[in-house]
């Protein structure tokens, strides 16, 4: 038999260690980061709130509109239109719902925290050292061990579920927003420097507008990652249709798992047209699509 | 040349680039070679001790090849770049001396830039993209959304008016609300040059403005520079590497290599006395005929006045001078006619008082400011001298066709 790995460290001790701090952390802080966090849970709440209160039928009508207001073609709103009646049709318009939600819900907050952490990023090449390692690890750590620390801190349900989710989908947006911006014309900063903008005129005038196209690649892939992860998010509380995909697992219903299944991919397939072809009228806007 | 007022002043400058510039700086000062400096310190030589002045109201052109350094040198102007030594004066005042607000004052009132790529804003209309160099001037006070960048669509009635009016001043009525990326090469600089000068600054750099554009739309937008340039009298410093351009709209060139000063001096001075080896290779292809100008040329020739001398007034002044004409003016100056010693030999009848040009040769004139290919035609007309006027249409010299011929045929090393 080959010899065996030798145990130069007591790794058992070592875990336990890791497991009591996390463990300390959770008594002491699971209160005080449930209070703060809270405010996440009522937005997320209220557009599920508005999403079902509103009558199938607008919630249909809207999307296709957005659809027409973004592609500017009948045959894609038609088809958006048509996707989320089938959601209904399935008799998943509910879970639906819940999962738009969420998903809305955690893109917006990916958003909100990668745009300005992708500029910090920018800005710095100390910053971009030390994140892009980090932004690596992010997003091949197995999702799963996401939710472990979570689960721990907030127990199962919405608040896990979300956090792990924003945590999953984060990456891309902070990622691109960076190279977006690095990718500036360099003459144009020089020009608004040479006419005397302060570095704050420069990122609000040339370097965000410019990286537009590039930070708006971002946020679609931002939505489609929270979009992948409400299967997962749904293990721990978060309801929705990937809640129907675990229950045909569990009960080992194939129809369950397929109807909810090809929900997801239309809700998939409605956001990334609607986000692709805003991208492109910002690419558009700027001129630089030719 | 008049002494001249001097707008900007380089002083000693010298720029290394590397990890640690100053520490081979005294290396740099003492004399050794690009070469030697990259290999035993890992620096680079962008420029060494050029010191220029450059006049108020001169298009002052700073002329080298690609890695010359004179784009670095026109960055040192407005502190794009900081030198590694050496002062920058304006008006006076070293430039490297301000502090951050100082300098931003400086950038957006003193001065402003026009880039080769022309660097507008694609998502920005002509008459946006004029404005936003007054726009971030303007911003600076604002409040919170005006400092966030967000109101630039409302600009101020006045920014706008000014804007147009540079867009008017281009050529560009009509195309207001265009998006750059709708316009050709020239048109875009054409954007570039009215941003840089709605802020009404004093001074303009153009780097390499346009060596992007076609040879034809380049030759329109060097017209159009010169045309502006009598209107507004700005001080000027314009880079480009390519010297019939420098020749065509520079008052003064500077010619820089490997970040060495070569030669300054007027367009003539460097085509006809090249300070070395490298500066006649470069001036060697030149159309001497379409730079040299009539009046830098022209010689000193004895005149007499009409009416109140005689022709052996005019035979005693040929006698002796070293010419073979004299120039008979009427009593502001202007030339009407000529005596030369061929008119002697011919044995044509010269006596009396000169009253009129009834037995005078005739005379050419050209402005003083002309170029020789203007005069050619002129010169192969006649015998006689071509009389250079002055601004005042007063004669100022004249070009016999041999100093023609002799301009144009470029100096044999």
């Amino acid at each position: 038999m080959a010899q065996e790995f030798p145990e130069l460290l007591d790794m058992r001790a070592v875990r336990i260690g890791i497991d009591d701090s996390f463990n300390w952390v959770v008594e002491h802080w699971s209160e005080t980061l449930e209070e703060i966090f809270l405010p996440i849970v009522h937005l997320l709440r209220a557009i599920e709130d508005f999403l079902l209160w509103m009558p199938w039928y607008v919630v249909v009508l809207a999307i296709a509109g957005l659809g027409l207001a973004a592609t500017r073609s009948k045959w894609v709103a038609l088809g958006l239109g048509v996707m989320m009646f089938l959601m209904g049709f399935f008799g998943l318009w509910e879970p639906g719902m819940k999962t738009i939600a969420l998903m809305l819900t955690a893109t917006f907050l990916a958003i909100i925290v990668g745009i300005p952490m992708g500029i910090v990023m920018s800005r710095s090449d100390r910053v971009e050292r030390i994140a892009l390692p980090v932004l690596d690890i992010m997003q091949t750590m197995p999702i799963f061990v996401y939710l472990i620390p979570f689960v721990m801190l907030f127990g199962p349900g919405k608040i896990p579920a979300l956090l792990a989710t924003i945590v999953f989908a984060v990456p891309p947006v902070i990622r691109l927003t960076n190279l977006g911006i690095r990718h500036v014309d360099r003459e144009v900063v020089e020009a608004f420097t040479a006419f005397g903008a302060t570095r704050r005129q420069l990122l609000f005038g040339v370097q965000v507008p410019l990286a537009m196209p590039t930070i708006m690649a971002g946020i679609n892939q931002t939505t489609m990652m929270a979009l992948s992860m409400v299967v997962i998010a749904s293990m721990i509380g978060a309801g929705g249709l990937g809640y129907q995909v675990l229950q045909g697992i569990q009960r080992l219903e194939i129809s369950r798992g397929l109807l909810a299944g090809l929900a997801i991919v239309f809700l998939a397939v409605i956001f990334d047209r609607i986000a692709q072809a805003y991208g492109k009228r910002v690419q558009q806007h700027l001129h630089l699509g030719h | 040349m008049a002494q001249q007022e001097i707008k900007i002043g380089i002083e000693n400058v010298y720029k290394i680039f590397g990890p640690d510039p100053g520490s081979v700086l005294d290396r740099v000062k003492g004399g050794a070679s690009k070469q030697d400096l990259l290999e035993d310190t890992g620096h680079t030589i962008g420029i060494r001790d050029v010191s220029l002045d450059i006049g108020v109201g001169q298009i002052f052109v700073v002329m080298g090849l690609s890695g010359s350094g004179k784009s670095t040198l026109i960055r040192h102007i407005n502190r794009l770049i900081e030198p590694t030594d050496g002062r920058i004066l304006v008006d006076g005042e070293d430039v490297l001396r301000l502090d951050a607000e100082a300098l931003r004052h400086l950038r957006r009132y003193k001065m402003s830039m026009v880039f080769q790529r022309f660097a507008l804003l694609p998502h920005k209309t002509v008459i946006d993209n004029v404005m936003s160099g007054l726009q971030i001037r303007d911003e600076a006070g604002g409040g919170i959304a005006k400092r966030l960048g967000l109101s630039s669509g409302k600009a101020s009635a006045e920014a706008r008016e000014r804007a147009q009016a540079q867009v008017d001043l281009v050529g560009l009525q009509g195309f207001e609300n265009q998006y750059p990326s709708q316009l050709s090469g020239g048109m875009q600089q054409r954007v570039g040059l009215a941003r840089a000068l709605a802020t009404d600054a004093e001074v303009l750099l153009m780097d390499e403005a346009f060596s992007a554009l076609d040879p034809l739309i380049r030759n329109d937008m060097q017209d159009q520079l010169i045309q502006i340039q009598n209107e507004l009298s700005k001080t000027i410093v314009f880079i480009t590497h390519d010297l019939d351009e420098a020749l065509r709209i520079g008052d003064h060139i500077a010619i820089l290599k490997d970040g060495e000063l070569r030669q300054v001096g007027p367009p003539e001075e460097i085509l006809m006395a090249p300070a070395d080896d490298y500066v006649s290779r470069f001036v060697k292809d030149v159309n001497r005929g379409r730079v040299i100008t009539v009046g830098s040329i022209a010689n000193d020739y004895p005149t007499v006045v009409l009416g109140a001398a005689g022709f052996s007034d005019a035979l005693a002044k040929l006698e002796a001078s070293e010419r073979n004409t004299v120039y008979v003016c009427d009593g502001d100056g202007r030339p009407v006619g000529a005596v030369t010693t061929k008119m002697a030999q011919e044995g044509r009848d010269l006596s009396g008082p000169i009253a009129d040009d009834a037995k005078l040769d005739p005379v050419q004139t050209v402005d003083s400011a002309a170029v020789i290919e203007d005069m050619l035609p002129l010169s192969m007309k006649t015998e006689v001298p071509v009389a250079v006027l002055d601004g005042d249409g007063a004669l100022a010299g004249g070009v016999p066709r041999r100093t023609v011929l002799s301009a144009l045929v470029r100096r044999e090393e």
